[in-house]
């Protein structure tokens, strides 16, 4: 129950109440996961991997399997060295990855564990790679630690040909999503006919089928190779600045690599934008199948604009997604009025700030803020809908709102992370989710002699 | 079983020959194939995770902040820390609450004070002092506990003087854990930590005056898809009242008169055994181990508690409950007998269920040939008579060991000497026996248990079920192996006592015979696809 939720505000500086946001190292795990052959390892105590695992098993329902440290007291005060240097040696021996990807803990970042002297000391095995990423859990949030580690892998990886040489692709981060959106950029770009290096890649990763034979190293994954090619791409598309921009940055910083950041292409306007940069970029044309799809869009939502226009509705999660969100309600006539992530940054509430500065009504917008003082909002300001993670249910079911489930984690529901949000296709099941949910509520609330059939 | 006993010796040999020199000799020692012959069944447990393993353990937060304090409901837990511990202690374990009448309910929230660099630099103290004043605005609690994650022991906030202040200030009980992750080599550090604050700090400082006939506490149940209700409607049906909950569907404060119980009941004894001794020592309150997993346990759990009572008319309510309960689900019980007779588990659970759900399983006819704990300790494996054999190590001396003395005031020996030697002889009255004494011969006790023997385990045993936790749930389905998780009991429960049997064993049903497992291979690789003649053959 959050029948403790009280309706009158209390500022509140210390006290953090339902987050919405996880710490660095799960982000880390799962771009990490996005390489193929890779063993995630987390450098501090074996309780944060155990968490990390569990949450990401629950929102895919797949296996995660990572490795580490797994310190001890002792450990603790003299430093995790000898520790690493076992784990690495176990590793190596018994599970036989590709590679290493290595995040710290706030334990090992606290007491100042340097992984990458300890690293550049050690005899790895012919062949096999060792990438670390600083993942402190105190600073900023799950996000963060997701551009740590693809930073990582450009910075420690990717290496300019010799003589300078393009490979004439297209670098693409995709940023905090799922192996369903990665799979629809995949598409998109293959029927653009463009020539790609997508990093990380979670798609054959996190969404394998069931055949009787499990491999701890699924199909998918970008390689080594492809990291190492990053360095000669034309160009960077970065989806999504918070997860994605650090990585396209370090690229054009040490390899000249040019890079572009654009919203994670969830609804109309940032999908066109998306399509608009790699025809820029590439000299492509769009392919009619493509133009179809848009074609098709705009005919739903014009189609059905009386289920969700002018609507309130409130939205949090993770910035990138939150960001694109609240663009797409807005195209759909809809009124986005709390807007909330839970990682801390003044660029989502100028971005979101500028989005609704036309817009005649007053909207919430906080970064660093919790679910308590979502519902408190909500409370003082009722929505007709809630877009967000699962955790959002108990404000749902407390204040009788419906719930889309979008973004991370969604636990308590299955095959989303199989389905795209992003594109025309992920726009248009996102439509049919959220006009459903209205509803569903609406033929609720009907008296029985006055339901319709037709809405 | 499956395979003979040499078979066995082989198949481990195999699974220990990957690894290093070093961590194959550390490994061997914690896997043990049951042999009745044997005179000592010695199993190496609660030593140090080999590092870079890939281990199914958690940490001493998670056992402490977790497992015993969660579910606490009337109380605010506040976790000092980076936000990730606390945010990971939501709702993630099953251990259900309905508030009591009147009372509070802070199952569903998390509360952390989401420590920032500036913290760890300059220290959390303000922050966690104030975070704690802001608690009490909004929320006006009876209780608060604090615990510490990773960086605070390291930094050295110090939250027990702090809890001591707000105390004081307050004028509510607020205690605080020094449960930092590192501590010791698993969440059973967590328990211990949680135990000593709890006895030392909570229990006894509020007198009552019940008028319970049968009063008890239970301890080690935490209420887990709703076990706990399911106990506590068989044992209210009886007669039998219970004081406190260590901690399932819980409050702290009917914690703070739990003294006045007059016997314990240790459902998990891993998690909650310091407690119970605790008890005895200073209120003269003896503890027995039960059972109400399985119904087989949960009779003989039931006929203990009233022969220790020792009141016909009780023992007469107890045998008509047993025999109306489980008029019920006799017969279903024995048409899933029929039906899975023959099948073998695999159970690999923290540090008491891997045990409890043999009964569980056998009564439904399958055979457990493998069964483990994440961080049992030898006792847990052995029985208690082990203990005073058992070596400590640099990790367990960092844990306090807190010394209770008799409470003068309020210690009442609830059964004569003479009588609990007598019970002894016939029920575990602080007693408990281990794992081991109920395994098949040939069949593998493994401890902490990690990927690459799951899997090399499994494609030899090739059990029907694979029941552990939600990280090696899904390996085991890659695997074709249907795997039940008996952490969350996969989102369903109870599975305690009478109706708690019927529903596993609808649950284990739905696993098995669910279609799905039937169309894994593809029609196409299964039989030829040339059908008939083409295109002018003959």
């Amino acid at each position: 129950m959050q029948d403790l939720v009280p309706k009158e505000f209390k500022e509140r500086n210390s006290l953090v109440i339902n987050p919405v946001k996880t710490c660095q190292p799960i982000g880390a795990m799962y771009a990490a996961l996005g390489i193929h052959g890779c063993l995630p390892h987390s450098h501090g105590s074996q309780g944060c991997c155990s968490y990390h695992r569990m949450h990401l098993t629950k929102h895919f329902r797949e296996p995660v399997v990572a490795s580490s440290s797994s310190f001890t007291e002792g450990a603790s005060v003299f430093g995790g060295r000898a520790n690493l240097e076992t784990a690495l040696k176990n590793i190596f021996a018994v599970y036989d990855p590709e590679v290493v990807a290595i995040n710290t803990t706030c334990l090992s970042e606290t007491i100042g564990d340097d992984v990458t002297s300890i690293v550049s000391g050690m005899e790895i095995p012919p062949g096999k790679t060792i990438i670390n990423a600083s993942t402190p859990s105190y600073v900023g949030s799950h996000v963060v630690g997701f551009a740590n580690m693809v930073k990582a892998m450009v910075k420690q990886l990717s290496e300019k040909r010799e003589p300078a040489q393009t490979n004439n692709k297209l670098n693409l981060i995709p940023g905090f999503v799922d192996p369903g959106d990665i799979r629809e950029m995949k598409r998109i770009l293959e029927a653009m006919d463009i020539d790609y290096i997508l990093f990380p890649d979670q798609s054959d990763v996190l969404d394998t089928p069931l055949d009787g034979n499990y491999k701890m190293y699924p199909d998918g994954g970008v390689t080594i190779p492809e990291l190492k090619d990053t360095a000669n791409s034309k160009a960077t598309i970065a989806l999504g600045a918070l997860a994605s921009q650090p990585a396209a940055f370090e690229l054009e910083k040490m390899h000249d690599v040019k890079a572009y950041t654009l919203k994670t292409p969830v609804g109309i306007k940032a999908t066109d934008e998306f399509l608009m940069q790699l025809l820029k970029i590439t000299g492509q044309e769009i392919p009619a199948e493509i133009e179809k799809e848009r074609g098709q869009l705009v005919d739903i939502i014009a189609d059905t604009h009386h289920q969700f226009h002018g609507k309130k509705v409130a939205i949090y999660g993770d910035p990138d997604i939150v960001i694109s969100l609240t663009e797409f309600t807005l195209s759909m006539g809809m009124k986005p009025i709390h807007v909330l992530t839970g990682t801390p940054g003044k660029d989502f509430e100028a971005e979101i700030n500028k989005m609704l500065k036309d817009a005649d009504w007053e909207s919430n917008v906080a970064a660093g803020g919790d679910l308590f003082q979502l519902h408190q909002w909500v409370k003082k300001e009722p929505v007709e809908l809630l877009i967000g993670n699962s955790y959002g249910k108990l404000v749902a079911k407390q204040e009788d709102i419906p719930l889309v489930r979008v973004g991370f984690p969604i636990l308590d529901r299955s095959v989303h992370s199989y389905l795209p949000k992003i594109g025309y296709k992920g726009a248009m099941l996102l439509v049919e989710k959220i006009s459903s949910a209205l509803l569903d509520r609406k033929d609720r609330d009907t008296d029985f002699e006055l339901t319709e059939f037709v809405l | 079983m499956k395979d003979s006993k040499a078979g066995i010796e082989e198949i481990l040999d195999d699974v220990l020959q990957s690894y290093p020199a070093k961590s194959m000799k550390n490994r061997k020692e914690h896997i043990l194939v049951k042999d009745r012959n044997k005179s000592e069944l010695k199993i190496k447990a609660n030593t140090r995770t080999i590092p870079g393993i890939i281990t199914n353990r958690g940490c001493a937060y998670a056992g402490c902040r977790g497992v015993v304090l969660g579910p606490l409901k009337d109380v605010v837990q506040i976790v000092h820390g980076p936000i990730g511990c606390s945010y990971y202690a939501w709702g993630m374990r099953r251990h259900q609450g309905l508030a009591a009448e009147g009372g509070k309910n802070f199952i569903n929230y998390t509360f952390s004070t989401d420590m920032q660099d500036s913290d760890v630099v300059f220290g959390g103290e303000r922050k966690l002092k104030e975070a704690i004043k802001e608690a009490v605005e909004i929320f006006n609690p009876s209780t608060i506990m604090i615990t510490a994650t990773c960086p605070v022991g390291l930094i050295g906030d110090d939250i027990n003087s702090i809890a001591k202040q707000a105390e004081e200030e307050y004028g509510i009980t607020v205690m605080a854990f020094n449960c930092e992750g590192y501590k010791g080599v698993s969440q059973s550090a967590g328990h211990h930590i949680a135990n000593n604050e709890i006895m030392d700090n909570l229990v006894g400082i509020k007198d009552k005056e019940l008028d319970y006939k049968y009063p008890i506490n239970l301890m080690g149940e935490y209420n887990i898809g709703g076990d706990a209700f399911e106990i506590e409607r068989i044992l209210h049906k009886i007669g039998y009242d219970v004081v406190a909950s260590f901690s399932g569907n819980g409050t702290a404060d009917q914690i703070k008169y739990s003294h006045e119980a007059d016997l314990n009941l240790v459902q998990c004894h891993r998690s909650i055994n310091y407690i119970a001794e605790m008890f005895e020592e200073k209120y003269g309150i003896p503890w027995l181990k039960v059972n109400f997993l399985g119904v087989d346990a949960t009779i003989e759990s039931l006929r203990n508690m009233a022969e220790y009572f020792a009141d016909p008319e009780l023992q007469e309510r107890t045998e008509k409950v047993i025999a109306e309960e489980l008029a019920q689900i006799e017969a279903p019980l024995n048409r899933y007998k029929e039906l899975f007779t023959g099948k073998t588990a695999f159970l690999f659970v923290g540090g008491s269920r891997a045990h409890h759900y043999q009964n569980v399983f056998k009564r439904i006819g399958i055979e457990t040939v493998v069964a483990g704990y994440e961080f049992g300790h030898r006792d847990d494996y052995e029985g208690r008579e082990v203990i005073p054999d058992i070596e400590m190590t640099a990790d367990d001396r960092n844990i306090p060991e807190l010394e209770v003395t008799k409470d003068d005031k309020k210690y009442r020996l609830r059964i004569s000497q003479a009588k609990k030697e007598e019970l002894q002889q016939k029920m575990p009255l602080d007693y408990y026996g281990g794992m081991i004494k109920e395994m098949e011969d040939g069949s593998v006790a493994i401890d902490d248990l990690n990927h690459h023997e799951q899997i090399k385990l499994t494609e030899a045993l090739k059990p029907d079920i694979y029941c552990s936790g939600i990280k090696d749930k899904y390996t085991s389905h890659k695997m074709g192996i249907f795997s039940k998780q008996l952490h969350s009991y996969d989102y369903s429960g109870p599975y305690a006592g009478f109706k708690g049997h019927l529903q596993f064993a609808e649950d284990i049903a739905a696993g098995i015979l669910n279609p799905s497992w039937s169309y894994i291979t593809p029609p196409w690789k299964e039989k030829t696809t040339l059908e008939g003649s083409f295109g002018g053959g003959e």
